[in-house]
């Protein structure tokens, strides 16, 4: 494959993960609690720096035959840890009673874990116990 | 062309961060800075993906790896303290 076919795939697909970079970004920026931030920040972020990865793998797989087995390494454990992380941090952030937003309807937790000042207070009690 | 596109996706990503940086600096509750913070992590990984392009070298590429290592490892033990009050809970004797 000649040089600039590989210049015009590489940088659209690294346009694209920027793009999607900085989609993540604003709704980090705008989306009005914890949970639809992180909605934005796992998913779109994810996705973004998937593609620019692979762009950088094809680009130094193509152009320079280095095949880089760090690269597909990175997109494996990037693509399996990052949704982990996000799940994580909602749970966190949701047992120890931060609140939703206002506009939101329906919150089917919070018959079983008990309501927002609970949650908090349960969580208060938990650090003092173990601090 | 092909290195200008590079540089003005590197300006974009750092738009990114900046953006992310913002919500770190206000965010409301804990976790927000948290999840701020690992989308950060995550920004820095295509950031060093394009510049290892820009530069046409190999040689950041462990880089990548470990800072997805690291992000990950940070974001878990943030987490873990929010919800238990420590990261690493002691036996039970």
């Amino acid at each position: 494959m000649n040089e600039s076919t590989i210049e015009v795939i590489v940088s659209i697909l690294v346009l694209i993960g920027v793009a999607l970079a900085l989609i993540s970004a604003f709704g980090l920026i705008r989306l009005p609690d914890v949970y639809t931030r992180s909605h934005a920040a796992t998913k779109s972020a994810t996705l973004g720096v998937l593609v620019t990865i692979i762009g950088a793998f094809l680009f130094f797989g193509l152009s320079e035959g280095v095949y880089s087995v760090r690269l597909i390494l990175g997109i494996v454990f990037v693509f399996l840890t990052a949704p982990v992380a996000g799940h994580l941090i909602c749970r966190a952030a949701y047992r120890s009673g931060v609140s939703l937003a206002e506009e939101s309807v329906q919150d089917d937790l919070e018959p079983i874990l008990g309501s927002e000042e609970e949650r908090r207070a349960k969580n208060k009690e938990r650090h003092h116990r173990s601090s | 062309m092909f290195d200008l596109i590079l540089l003005i996706s590197l300006l974009l990503i750092s738009f990114a961060i900046l953006v992310a940086l913002y919500r770190v600096y206000k965010g409301p509750s804990m976790p927000d800075r948290i999840i701020a913070l690992d989308s950060i992590g995550i920004n820095l990984i295509a950031l060093i993906a394009v510049f290892s392009i820009y530069m046409r070298s190999t040689a950041y590429l462990e880089a990548i790896l470990l800072l997805g290592i690291l992000a990950f490892i940070g974001t878990i033990a943030f987490s873990k303290f929010i919800e238990r009050g420590v990261a690493i809970e002691r036996k039970h004797d």
